[in-house]
């Protein structure tokens, strides 16, 4: 399937970028245990210990923005992407592989993320981490996108979290609700049906996003 | 190969295309002159499949696998080395026995030295090689070149020459250029945008 | 060049008329006519205004996502300036369902603000995402790329739209504010007549700004062209 071969290739190639570069994961680690330990002294004893999860997300959902504000740097140095946008394979498997890309570095932040959360707050049940898991997918599928639409403007930096932020208040509800919830299989199934619809609403029209 | 009617291209409210027509035969070698912003490189990305006009008719007989474009930029990931993009770039465009040609076309434009170093510290010359490289790395039947001698090196020149006679012929050729005598004896087709 | 056909322009007056006649029966449906609610009283009224704009802006918000979508199927360039007015539009009275309901908030509850009404909630992540609608326009170049990402931000909202709703419900298991009560209200035979009253004056109010602001809109950009054409 050459679909997939290429998506393969692209995502194969981001990692490759960043193995060489080195600079993206690293800051995204750094930055997600900065941010849990700025939490503990953000958070008054008497707010309770279910509080700590709503920052465990806040934590993600920041750390993913800055994954995804550097997602398609490499395709803005020499124009390469108009490169990607004129070979025949289908445009959405440019935002395939690198929504992919952008998941395993994520989620290798989450790596060290998670159990530093675990080590300074709360413990961390399947169901959490299923919902970690799948809104991971979430964050991705539509942080692809709108980076890419971001890059093409004036002030990248400040119009990604603009257009991000909104869009990522059920996946946050989802995965808050996923770890505190007795109801956890709820949210998950609404993750579920968040990554459905926004991944196909991605997936679609990342072509129209590249193209004029 | 290529026939374009009345071609318009807008950006919101600033043309920067007036109608211009078009007709490139098969084979045919086609040289757009211009000064600096007559619309030289919209007309180019409109043909290579980059953009769509936005009035006027345009046909270009060829798929976008069978187009060989030479931009402004180089279209190579800087952190890669150049074996590594026509790589990629051979698998994108299904390019059968894909490493051989690539070690070939390194070979013939002098980059097959610093075929594993990354593109980053590659000189200007050496980067505008590269790309053009890529650009015939899938043997193209359409050639589209924006001002491929501007960043060229001298070795890099008398291999585009080169390169250009043999196309002239074999492949459709649409280029755009400062400076039309160097073309002039291969070009079939002449375009002047005002 | 627009067509700016002699009819559709002259209506225009005439329909504005009858906007302001409209909604000015609205409101004096709304504000004196109809029966006083006998457990909210007179902070109740605000209801008649309130729903129908709040109905109007997801109904704008639906329409610029239908041009949207037309123009990424049809590619015909005025499909963006209808989609970016019509969700000009509901931006402004996505604004003014939650003034309005803020003061209904205040006169019920005391409070100008509460967490426990979904539908506000909604329309707050709603304003937010379109706000960021306007600052991705502002961002990018006039053009197609800035015509067609508009267009897929503009589905995106769309497709927000339930999913929010299913997320702000769901939230409620963890997230406990105040509850308010407050049960849709029993209308009588006068009440619905009111609400039904209001509904069309507002939407009316509506269609016409859209219909002013895009044919405002369109004689700018016909006025920008005709400049560049001479230069």
């Amino acid at each position: 399937m050459t679909y997939l071969a290429d998506v393969v290739a692209l995502t194969r190639k981001d990692l490759r970028i960043e193995l060489r570069g080195r600079d993206t994961l690293p800051a995204m680690l750094l930055f997600v245990v900065t941010a849990l330990v700025i939490f503990h002294f953000a958070i008054p004893d008497a707010a309770g210990d279910d509080a700590a999860y709503g920052l465990l997300w806040v934590a993600i959902v920041f750390t993913a923005l800055l994954g995804l504000a550097r997602a398609w740097v490499p395709e803005q140095e020499h124009g390469v992407l108009d490169g990607l946008v004129l070979a025949p394979c289908d445009r959405s498997a440019i935002w395939l592989g690198k929504a992919l890309a952008t998941l395993a570095f994520l989620v290798a932040a989450q790596a060290v993320a998670l159990p530093a959360f675990v080590l300074f707050f709360e413990p961390l049940g399947v169901a959490a981490l299923a919902g970690v898991l799948l809104a991971d997918i979430g964050i991705c599928a539509v942080g692809s996108l709108l980076s890419a639409m971001a890059a093409a403007g004036r002030a990248r930096e400040l119009l990604l979290p603009l257009l991000f932020l909104p869009l990522a208040i059920p996946l946050v509800v989802g995965g808050v609700g996923a770890a505190v919830s007795e109801q956890a299989e709820r949210f998950l199934l609404f993750l579920l049906l968040y990554d459905a619809v926004f991944a196909v609403l991605s997936w679609a029209s990342f072509e129209y996003v590249v193209t004029e | 190969m290529i026939r374009g009617q009345k071609l318009e291209k807008r950006y919101g409210h600033k043309r920067v295309l007036p109608g211009v027509d078009l007709a490139v035969p098969h084979g045919g070698f086609a040289v757009v002159t211009g000064a600096n912003g007559s619309g030289k490189t919209t007309l180019l990305r409109l043909v290579a499949g980059l953009a769509a006009p936005t009035k006027g008719k345009l046909a270009v007989e060829v798929d976008r696998s069978r187009v060989g474009y030479l931009g402004h930029e180089a279209l190579v990931y800087r952190e890669l080395s150049a074996l590594e993009n026509l790589d990629l770039f051979g698998r994108l465009y299904r390019v059968a026995e894909r490493r051989e040609r690539a070690g070939m076309l390194l070979e013939r434009y002098g980059l097959w030295e610093s075929r594993n170093e990354r593109v980053s510290t590659y000189s200007r010359g050496m980067t505008q090689r590269l790309a053009l490289c890529r650009a015939l790395l899938h043997d193209p039947s359409l050639l589209v070149l924006d001002e491929p001698y501007s960043a060229l090196d001298d070795a890099g020149v008398a291999l585009l020459d080169l390169e250009l006679e043999a196309a002239a012929g074999s492949r459709t050729v649409l280029v755009a250029t400062h400076d039309p005598t160097r073309l002039d004896r291969l070009a079939t087709t002449r375009v002047r945008l005002a | 060049m627009t067509d700016l056909s002699l009819t559709s322009l002259r209506s225009l007056p005439a329909l504005a008329w009858i906007t302001a006649a409209a909604m000015g029966l609205a409101l004096v449906l709304a504000l004196i006519v109809a029966p006083e609610d006998a457990d909210q009283g007179i902070s109740q009224r605000i209801f008649y205004i309130h729903v129908p704009i709040a109905l109007t802006a997801y109904f704008c918000f639906g329409l610029g996502a239908l041009k949207a979508l037309l123009l990424l199927w049809r590619g015909e360039e005025r499909y963006d300036l209808e989609s970016y007015v019509a969700i000009h539009q509901g931006t402004i009275f996505g604004a003014l369902t939650l003034i309005t309901g803020a003061i209904w908030a205040k006169a019920s509850w005391g409070v100008w603000w509460t967490w426990s009404s979904n539908q506000l909630v909604l329309f707050l992540v709603l304003f937010l995402f379109y706000c960021a609608y306007f600052m991705l326009r502002f961002s990018l170049d006039d053009g197609p790329r800035r015509a067609r990402s508009s267009a897929v931000y503009a589905l995106f909202g769309v497709a927000l739209i339930p999913v929010s709703f299913l997320a702000i419900r769901l939230a409620e298991d963890f997230i406990h504010p105040t509850v308010f009560t407050r049960e849709g209200p029993q209308m009588s035979g006068s009440m619905f007549a009111t609400f039904v009253v209001s509904w069309a004056a507002v939407t009316l109010l509506a269609y016409v700004l859209y219909r002013v602001e895009l044919t405002g809109k369109r004689l700018d950009a016909d006025l920008r062209e005709l400049r560049e054409a001479l230069q």
